[in-house]
């Protein structure tokens, strides 16, 4: 089985190249990348000129809801929208029903991704039991099953203690602990930033600080005990400010934002709508420009979605009352192009190593390069290609965007898992 | 006046213009209690729902009795907790009673935004009777005529609002509103209660009650809710009191002529002591007689000046 990608612009950030190559396949791996290929006749061809092929770009923050909330999304569907945004893998974290606590678990998702997957699936494994953060879960065997990282995403470890445990017993593992930085005591489930929005819309709100208490506990935490601490959904100029200064005196903590923390503030709740509704929440602008600041000075390490589809009925209604959370997998990289590469707040090499490299590499997972040898994991963008965003042609089983009749121009155009087209 | 709005959602969508109409109404409206019958046909054939989603007394009583001196039918629904405790969502509600034709909806909820949704989804008009801490825009414009009938005009005004603000909706509501007016609002407060970035909101915060009553033209003293203590807002009803509660005492150093309002219900005691609800200055009563007028004129302006 070979493949031949002729005559796309190549971009290869963590192979040092962006030029127009061909992208040889042979038997599911990257067999050449080179000019002028000259593959044994009879192979298949995509012609990929005007075309951006890229490493296959990594979400690392899927809520994928199976087992146990397959009406929000199951892995069939996650995965499907995972294909059509561009990714070719996504990390799924533990909140489903049972939680993805024990082996138990960890096993029936890597078998109904074997089986039902359209990308790779990599299982994040809860830090402590039943999520309730009282009693470690059982880490060694959870990564021995194959979980990547460690988080109890959704809540906050609130006793420090048992974090701090957490992060030292998971260290023979070399995998990160993932904090969703949120102390719950500060954030008094706020329904929305506070600030002058929140104000005005007399809608409770959680200050920033709620996040910025967390992040600055965890790098303490992260200092004492040499563990890996990665940072989900970043979304304050603080919490930016203290991963920036952590990293400069050596601690090792990695961070993420997401789309709609780069692009929105908490200006579009002014709707109502509960699309906009999500934890951490939308922030003000001074965060916005912190986060687009530190993606693109490496501060921060990579654009994740956080995808988190919920049933209409549980988003439609009264925004205090509407659960937390938006779709992003099939949104994500068209926005990220449109918003940021276009208009060149963002080099197209730049945001292509924050969604292939730099997520591949904090939690050490293959791929991130077309180096040969590697999976053809492969994410192939049409610059060209303009979009509207419309929920109802979505793939996940999530319709809730704050998005919804966005347009813009460029997006992904082919998606390749292992040598084998998954999308369009 | 021309009245344009489908929906009455908060002060903060309304204009000077509007508002003025609302009030020039509503003294209209005024006349019809002190008759001996007290009913005119203005409304007569139409349907208006009080859908009460939080208990309230005065305020539903309120909207019943200016619908029915209007002479349509008012139907009271009340829906006790949230929606999502009840089983049946908001919308499903709003569709149901949608679905009965009526002219205009009154709703109150706990949930800020709630009567915005029902806004868009219904095509009947809907007046929000207080959402959250979101806007209470009938208690602003009872509110407005009160001060406009004790002063005589609006403009250059000073009114303190004291109290819980940032749970609050009537502050909220008067603040937009007596802004629109061109007048110049204080709120005062311990800095627990009072919301981020309040000073945008375009009043000056104050963490003083006697100064912040002293040049006051009108004073609104806000109910504070017993369960503040458990949010750590305050330490204790009897500090709170003793603070920020208004006694006769602490009215000595204000303007001879100073109003005081409040939303009701009143702690007696808590916020106001109790001679200083019942003195002179007290103006609590009028505004109940004048929130019967001022909905009148909403429910006019929103459910008669259509051609029936």
């Amino acid at each position: 089985m070979s493949l031949l990608i002729r005559g796309g612009r190549v971009v290869d950030p963590a192979g040092g190249t962006d030029a127009v190559q061909d992208v040889w396949i042979a038997d599911g791996r990257i067999h050449k990348v080179g000019k002028g290929l000259k593959p044994p006749a009879g192979t298949e061809t995509v012609d990929a000129t005007g075309k951006v092929v890229c490493p296959g770009f990594i979400d690392i923050h899927v809520h994928l809801r199976e087992p146990g909330f397959e009406y929000k999304e199951t892995i069939a569907s996650g995965t499907r929208a995972a294909a059509a945004g561009g990714f070719t893998a996504v990390a799924c974290m533990a909140n489903t029903f049972p939680v993805n606590d024990n082996r138990a678990v960890t096993d029936y998702i890597l078998a109904r991704a074997k089986v039902e997957g359209a990308v790779r699936v990599y299982p994040i494994g809860a830090v402590t039991r039943n999520l309730e953060g009282k009693q470690l879960a059982e880490l060694a065997e959870q990564a021995e099953a194959g979980c990547v990282a460690f988080s109890d995403d959704g809540k906050c470890v609130m006793n420090a203690e048992l974090y701090r445990r957490a992060m030292e017993y998971a260290l023979p593992f070399g995998v990160p602990v993932i904090s969703h930085a949120e102390d719950c005591d500060l954030g008094h489930r706020g329904a929305m930033h506070e600030g002058f929005v929140s104000t005005e819309l007399g809608l409770s709100g959680q200050p920033a600080a709620a996040e910025d208490v967390m992040v600055a506990r965890d790098i303490i935490l992260a200092e004492l005990t040499g563990a890996h601490l990665h940072i989900a959904h970043i979304s304050t100029v603080g919490a930016v400010r203290l991963v920036r200064d952590a990293k400069a005196r050596g601690v090792r903590v990695t961070a993420e934002v997401t789309p709609h923390h780069l692009l929105l503030t908490d200006e579009v709740v002014r709707s109502y709508d509960s699309n906009c509704k999500m934890a951490p929440p939308l922030r003000g602008k001074r965060d916005v420009e912190a986060c687009l600041e530190a993606l693109v000075d490496g501060t921060i390490d990579c654009v994740a979605t956080d995808h988190a589809p919920h049933a209409l009925s549980e988003k439609e209604g009264e925004f205090a009352e509407a659960a937390n959370g938006i779709v992003g997998l099939e949104t994500a990289v068209p926005l990220l192009l449109d918003r940021l590469v276009r208009p060149g707040v963002l080099d197209l090499p730049t945001l292509v190593t924050r969604l292939s490299a730099g997520p591949a590499r904090l939690l050490n997972l293959p791929g991130g390069s077309l180096a040969p040898g590697a999976a053809a994991d492969i994410t192939i963008l049409d610059l060209e290609q303009s979009w509207t965003v419309d929920p109802a042609a979505f793939r996940s089983r999530g319709r809730s965007t704050p998005f919804a009749g966005f347009t813009g121009v460029g997006a992904p155009w082919m998606t390749l898992v292992g040598g084998l087209k998954v999308a369009p | 006046m021309s009245w344009k709005r489908k929906d009455l959602l908060g002060m903060q969508d309304l204009d000077a213009a509007e508002i003025i109409g609302v009030l020039d109404t509503a003294a209209s409206m005024k006349e019809i209690a002190a008759r001996e019958i007290k009913k005119v046909p203005t409304l007569r054939g139409k349907t208006i729902v009080n859908l009460f989603y939080e208990s309230s007394t005065r305020t539903r009583t309120s909207f019943e009795i200016a619908g029915k001196w209007l002479s349509a039918d008012v139907i009271n629904f009340s829906a006790s907790g949230s929606s999502a405790e009840k089983g049946e969502s908001l919308l499903d509600t709003a569709r149901n009673i949608e679905a009965m034709s009526p002219d205009v909806v009154v709703v109150r909820h706990k949930a800020a935004g709630a009567p915005a949704l029902l806004a868009r989804h219904l095509r009947c008009g809907v007046v929000n009777a207080g959402d959250g801490a979101h806007e209470h825009p009938t208690q602003a414009l009872l509110d407005l005529m009160t001060i406009r009938e004790k002063k005589g005009h609006l403009e250059g005004l000073n009114v303190t609002i004291v109290g819980d603000i940032t749970h609050s909706r009537v502050a909220r509501s008067d603040i937009h509103g007596m802004r629109k007016m061109g007048i110049t609002v204080t709120v005062a407060g311990p800095p627990t209660l009072i919301p981020a970035q309040c000073q945008e909101l375009g009043v000056k915060v104050s963490h003083r009650l006697e100064e912040a009553i002293a040049h006051a033209d009108v004073i609104v003293m806000l109910r504070l809710q017993h369960e503040r203590m458990q949010g750590g807002f305050i330490p204790s009803l009897r500090e709170y009191s003793r603070v920020w509660g208004l006694s006769l005492a602490k009215l000595e150093h204000c303007r001879p002529d100073v109003l005081i309002m409040h939303p009701g219900p009143v702690n007696r005691g808590v916020e106001l002591a109790p001679e200083v609800a019942d003195s002179a200055y007290s103006v609590i009563l009028d505004q109940v007689a004048n929130g019967v007028a001022v909905r009148m004129a909403v429910l006019y302006m929103l459910a008669g000046s259509k051609s029936a």
